[in-house]
This record gives structure tokens, sequence and C-alpha cells, in this order.
């Protein structure tokens, strides 16, 4: 036993500001104090509140630093570890309540409002060491599902939790795996898609980093409940330490007897395989990314047939995306009854949120369905920072669309999501402050949706080009009001041609921003105006002469000497030399530099 | 994404040349086997020149056109050639709604050259790549394996020099 256990994010957002470094610091110093035998340092997955990271939690206290740098890892141990005397100036300052009292995470806005199911061990234990899972109740669902129910029954609970796939689409869980139970084949397949597209989200990839045997002992029982016996994990290249984690934890289980043959002396036999991908956004689609797994390009086709008749190699196959694989553990232990008492009527559960953009606690948040946009934003995400004001929140990625601040206390499940013209999508929750420009922000998905088009369908292929085309125009100041028309137009009919829910739901970043951002697409037209400052091609920098003080730090800093002066007089821009950089607006101590 | 194609002459070393013919050896008369092969042969030459496309095609007895429409399919096959020190900026949208088409144009006019490009002396390639899930850390860029966040595009000049031996 040790008397202090130091967790460390071992997530990538951590790693990336240099939490191995951190971690091997603390080990160094904490053997030259001796203290090897009494603290123990985890690396764990991700903790959540990743614009504070490196994070670094000290047990059994609690104490919770943020931001820590190499330098500061010798003070946390001479102080707090062998002296026992918190370092307060690193703690989160959220949790610190005076000099010599600290409240427990838990009472942290950030945290207080969430609700942890699928990220329950993140942050948590070591994922590397799958006793730490089981000693987490982990594969003790495997183990009640093979030894006291049938796969009628496992199907039975799914139905009964009203569990929705995490992945976007919100189809039941229990449905699919009740189609592909009922379809008789030599061979089936249980599937994970671990192939996380959208920009901008993230929580799959924590999970798979931070727990990766939930999503293994999920999927065997998801093996189990339709007679499969053999699994894939179709996971993105670009997420090594996921692909590494997993292949860990797919050892130690298959070393536990947990996969392989014989599973439980059930009879059972169920073994999984990792497929990496190699980037391509629509091989998330479900169809797409079976024939990827076939080592084909990854192209869509139609259905029917489902995947439940038709997967995988031509076999009966279910897909289900790692969120929704973590949640079903939890479901079969504590049954559908509390997992339906959490979340709406029609969206039971939580759901995982990755904030990012506009907002001060940039980072993964975990909350149950129903919980209104507001308290995401402000409460959780602490608001917009820097005294701007919120403008839209994006949901849902390229597939989703912009919530205005009009509708800011919108519940959000999947339902309310679809009405007000956007997709819970994967969770990807992006804010957006009155300097980010609703065309602009339009023409960005766009151009994500023209490289990722696969090509096969013309509404698709073609369609989104034109799109592009036109905001192009719009963007640029060359547009009418008849291409807002033609581009409305346009949208209606690639959602209802397109083979995927690719090009289905590719118009919708347009369709919404249109929708309640009219104006803003109007004022590039008629006005030729950038209402948020944001088109380059529609904003002029300008110098208020009465604010000017004459420094003449602007036009040093301008980098093609297109500002012009005497010293203590106001200076002036020369529009047509102006590159548009905005190095004056940022230099300039007085706001005397403004976008016209 | 869309592929550009080297124009630059293709050398391979005999080792290279050895390496490929075995993996693809290894991988005949397996389905699927292209995906594979790709990944292994842009592992020995870091990058998809035809003339390695065309081996593979040969050995696994399939069409070039279909090898050519997997590698030109998924991003993460590049035809071109990688410079010593490969740029990735994250345009994800966290990272493009915080400014980081700002720092790709600061590095494109710095190094002359355009995303998916190779720099003459071969010291820098470029890519704009989708989000690497260091979301929080808005705008991000990578170099290599270094990953540098929180970046404004005045940063990008004195970072590029830390690698411009």
């Amino acid at each position: 036993m040790f008397r202090s256990n130091v967790l460390v994010c071992g997530g990538t957002g951590c790693t990336s500001s240099n939490s191995e470094q951190i971690i091997e610091k603390l080990n160094e110093e904490i053997k030259a104090q001796g203290l090897d035998k009494e603290v123990n340092v985890i690396r764990t997955g991700c903790f959540g509140l990743c614009a504070l990271g490196p994070i670094m939690v000290v047990y059994p206290e609690g104490a919770f630093y943020s931001r820590v740098t190499p330098e500061d890892v010798p003070e946390i141990v001479s102080e707090h570890l062998l002296k026992g005397r918190i370092v307060t100036r690193l703690l989160y300052q959220e949790t610190v309540v005076d000099e010599n009292t600290t409240k427990s995470l838990n009472e942290t806005t950030f945290y207080a409002k969430q609700m942890r199911i699928a990220l329950r061990n993140c942050g948590v234990i070591n994922p590397e060491l799958i006793d730490e899972y089981i000693a987490q109740d982990g594969y003790a669902a495997l183990g009640k599902v093979l030894t006291e129910m049938t796969p009628q029954q496992v199907i039975d609970t799914m139905l009964a939790s009203g569990l929705r796939g995490r992945g976007g689409a919100g189809f039941p869980t229990g449905l699919k795996w009740k189609f592909a139970a009922a379809n008789q084949a030599d061979q089936k397949y249980a599937c994970c898609n671990a192939d996380e597209g959208d920009p901008g989200a993230f929580m799959d990839r924590s999970v798979l980093e931070g727990d990766p045997h939930s999503v293994l002992e999920a999927m065997a029982i998801a093996g189990y409940a339709i007679g499969a016996s053999q699994g894939y994990i179709y996971i993105r290249a670009e997420y090594p330490i996921a692909v590494k984690r997993l292949q860990i934890a797919i050892n130690q289980a298959r070393e536990y007897g947990l996969l392989g043959k014989n599973i439980f002396d059930s009879g059972f036999d169920f073994d999984i395989d990792i497929r990496l991908g190699a980037g391509a956004f629509v091989c998330g689609e479900e169809t797409a990314l079976m024939t990827s797994i076939e080592g084909k390009r990854g192209e869509p086709r139609v259905r029917p047939p489902f995947p439940a008749l038709k997967g995988l190699f031509g076999k009966p196959t279910v897909l289900n995306n790692v969120e929704t694989y973590a949640n079903i553990p939890q479901i079969i232990l504590k049954g559908a009854d509390w997992f339906k008492s959490i979340g709406t009527e029609k969206s039971p559960g939580t759901k995982v949120f990755a904030l990012g953009g506009k907002i001060t606690n940039t980072g993964l948040v975990e909350v149950p369905m129903g919980t209104t946009l507001r308290e995401v934003v402000e409460d959780i995400g602490g608001g917009v920072p820097g005294g701007h004001t919120f403008k839209a929140a994006q949901t849902g990625g390229p597939s989703g669309g912009c919530i205005p601040a009009s509708l800011i206390d919108t519940p959000i499940d999947y339902d309310n999501l679809i009405a007000i013209g956007s997709m819970m999508g994967s969770g990807g929750l992006i804010v957006m402050d009155e300097t980010t420009c609703m065309v602009d922000i339009a023409k960005f998905f766009l151009e994500f949706t023209v490289d990722e088009s696969c090509g096969k369908c013309t509404p698709c292929r073609v369609g989104t080009k034109r799109l592009l085309e036109i905001l192009d125009k719009i963007t640029s100041g060359k547009g009418t009001l008849e291409d807002i028309d033609k581009l409305e137009e346009l949208c209606y009919y690639i959602k209802e041609n397109s083979l995927c829910g690719l090009g289905q739901t590719a118009p919708n970043p347009v369709l919404s921003t249109l929708k309640y951002f009219r104006d803003e697409y109007v004022a590039h037209v008629t006005e030729h105006r950038c209402p948020a400052g944001a088109c380059k091609a529609l904003t002029n920098f300008h110098i208020e002469a009465d604010k000017c003080k004459g420094c003449t730090l602007c036009a040093r800093n301008c980098p093609v000497g297109a500002i012009s002066g005497k010293v203590k007089e106001p200076h002036v821009i020369d529009t047509s030399k102006c590159i548009k950089c905005g190095v004056c607006m940022e230099k300039c101590k007085f706001q005397a530099v403004v976008k016209k | 994404m869309q592929k550009r194609i080297s124009t630059l002459p293709f050398h391979d070393t005999p080792e290279q040349a050895q390496k490929l013919e075995e993996v693809i050896a290894g991988l005949q008369g397996q389905a699927g086997a292209v995906m594979p092969a790709l990944h292994q042969a842009q592992d020995i030459y870091g990058y998809l020149p035809m003339e390695v496309q065309k081996k593979i095609a040969d050995g696994l007895g399939v069409s070039l056109e279909e090898v050519y429409g997997v590698s030109t399919f998924y991003s993460q096959f590049s035809l071109t050639p990688k410079g010593r020190n490969h740029i990735s900026v994250c345009l994800g949208t966290a990272c493009y709604v915080k400014g980081s088409d700002k720092v790709l144009d600061r590095i494109v006019e710095k190094l002359h050259i355009q995303p998916e490009e190779c720099t003459e002396d071969g010291l820098f390639s470029l890519t704009a790549c989708r989000c690497i899930g260091a979301c929080g850390l808005a705008p991000v860029m990578m170099i290599n394996e270094d990953v540098y966040g929180r970046l404004a595009p005045e940063d990008v000049d004195g970072i590029l020099e830390k690698y411009a031996e």
C-alpha cells in the first residue's frame, strides 16, 4: 500500500503539453527524496479539463494541480509529498477556498453538473493495467451476462434501457442488436467505430486512452447477444496513444481469458482485432467503414441491405460507437431502469461533449441528456473569455449546425437538436463569439466536406463543390441575393439525393446559418460588409484620427509599409498596400485601429 | 484532401527495393492486401512514388488503377516526399475558430510553399491537417512529434528557426 497516489493525465491534450516529462521528473524526485516505497505515480486517462493541462491530482487529499510544469515538480514533491503541505499556488484556483482550505473537485462548477458514466474511469485508473479496471467492477458485466443471462435477455435489457447510438444518428442500440441476432449465419461480427472524424470531437479517443477495457468488455457482450465470435475496432491512425493502449488492453484481456476461447467457462468464444484507418472522414459511415476494413476504397454503399443482414464480408454485423459501448457494462450491472432514470424520456443517459472554441474551460464534459446549452456553456464551460459575447454554438461537426444565442436555453437531446436544425453528432461543441463570421464558418465546413466527399454519388461530389463556390463568391463580396436563394435550393437537393449520411447532412451548416443568421449573408451581398470583420476581402483596416497618438508603433510593425504619418500626428493606412494581416490592430495600445 | 503528385525524380536504394519486394511477397494472395502494402511501402520510402505503386500493383496482381484509387482515397497516404521536418497545422474547427488559418498563412508566406508541398532544400514540408485532438490547446501545430499550442502567427518565425539547421 502506498501512502500517497499521484495521478498525472496521460491523455493526448496533456501529453502535448509535456505531461510525460512531468511523470519522468516526478519519478526522479520521488526517488531522490527516498519516497519511492510510499508514493505511487500513475499515468491516467483524460480528466476532461484540458484547458488547464497538464493536470496532476494527489490523493488522499485530492489536491488538483493545474498547468503544472516540470520545474514545479521538485516543489510539489518536497512540500506536498514529503512535508504534507499542499502547494496552494499551483492548485486549480476554483478548488481553493482560502489559504488553508480547499474544496473537492466535485464541488467546482466544472464538475458539479457533470455525471460520468462513459467517462467514469477516465482520470481515475491506469488504463494500461487490467487489474485497476477489474477493481472498478470491470468485466463483472461480462461475467453476469455469460453466467446469468440469455442472449435474448441481454437484448431485452438494451431495448428497455433506451440507449441510443452516441456516434451521432441516435439509432436505438438494442434494436440494432435485435436485428443482427435474428439473422442466421455461420459467422457474425461485432465491431466498434472508433473513426472519430468530426473536427473538434475527441471523446472517443479519450475513452480509448483512459478506459479501453470498457469498450472491449462491451464488445464481448454485444458478441454474445448477437452470436458473433469476432470483433474489429476500426480506429484512426492519427490516434497513436489510443491504438497503443487498446493493443495493450487486448493482450491483457486475452492473457486473463476475458477474450479468446471459452470465456468464463461458458463455452462462448470472442476475440477482437484492431484495424487502422488511413484518414478518410467518410469511413465513419458504417458501410464505408466496413468496405475499408476489407482493404478497399472506403466508399459507402446503398442500404438496404443493412449491416445487420449483410455487413462486414457480407455477414451480419453490428457496429457501435466507442461512447455507446462505454455505457453498456454499467447498464448491465445497474439495470435498464437505472439508466432510464437519467436524462430525458426519449434520450436516456448522458452525453459527452468536447467543448472547444471561444470558451474558458475547453475540455471534455459528460452531462445528463436534457441539460440546457446554457448550463453547458456558461456554468460548466465558464462562458466566453476575453469580454466577448456568446454568438452561437456549433454541434454535430460538418453534419450539424449552429445554435444561436436566442436558443441557448434549449435542453440538449437528439430530438431537440434536430428540431432546431442541428444535430447531436458525436458531441463536438464549438463556441463562437461575435468575431466569428457565420458565412465563413459555413464555408469552412463546406471546404471540409468537399475534401472528404468520396466522390461516388453526384449530388454530394458536385453539389457540395457548387455550394462552396457560391459561399466563396459571397465571402469575397461578389455575391447576389439570387445566389442566396440558389444556395438554399441546392442544399435541399443535396440533402434529398445523396447516397450516404455525409452528403445528406453536408448542407446543414449552410441551412442552419441561413436560418438564424440570414442577415449576415445579406450584409455580405448587399452592403459588401462582413459584420464580424472576419472575411478578409470585405474588411478594411482604418485608423481613427482622434484616438491615434502618433506613437508610430503600427507603422514600425506593418510588414508591407502601408502605414504612414509623422510622430505625434494621426497615422493613415494605405488600403491599396494593406494585406489585412491585423498586426497594427494587435499592436495599437489606444484601440485606434478598427476594422470597417 | 486534394493530392499533389510529386514531380521530383524517383530514387531508391537497393535496400529499399529489397524491403518492398519482401513486403509484396508476404502479402501475395491475401484478400484486401493493397492497404497494408501501401502502409508498409510508405514506411520504407516516406511517401508513395508512382514507381512504387506500379511495383505493388504488378506484385499483387491488381491494376495500377486500383492501387492508385486506394492511395489517393486516404489522406494518410502521401504522393509527395516529406521534408526532414514535417509541419502539420491543425485546421479543425476548434483551432480554426481560434485563428489557426492565420498561423498557416504565416508559414506559407515564410517558407514559400503551399500545403502538401515540400521546400526545395527538403528541410520542411507542410500539411493542413484535421483535428489532432488537442483542442484544449488551440490553435495547434505539430512539427515532427513536437506539439506547439496556444499559437499566434508571430510565434511561427521563432519556432521554425529552431528547425532550420
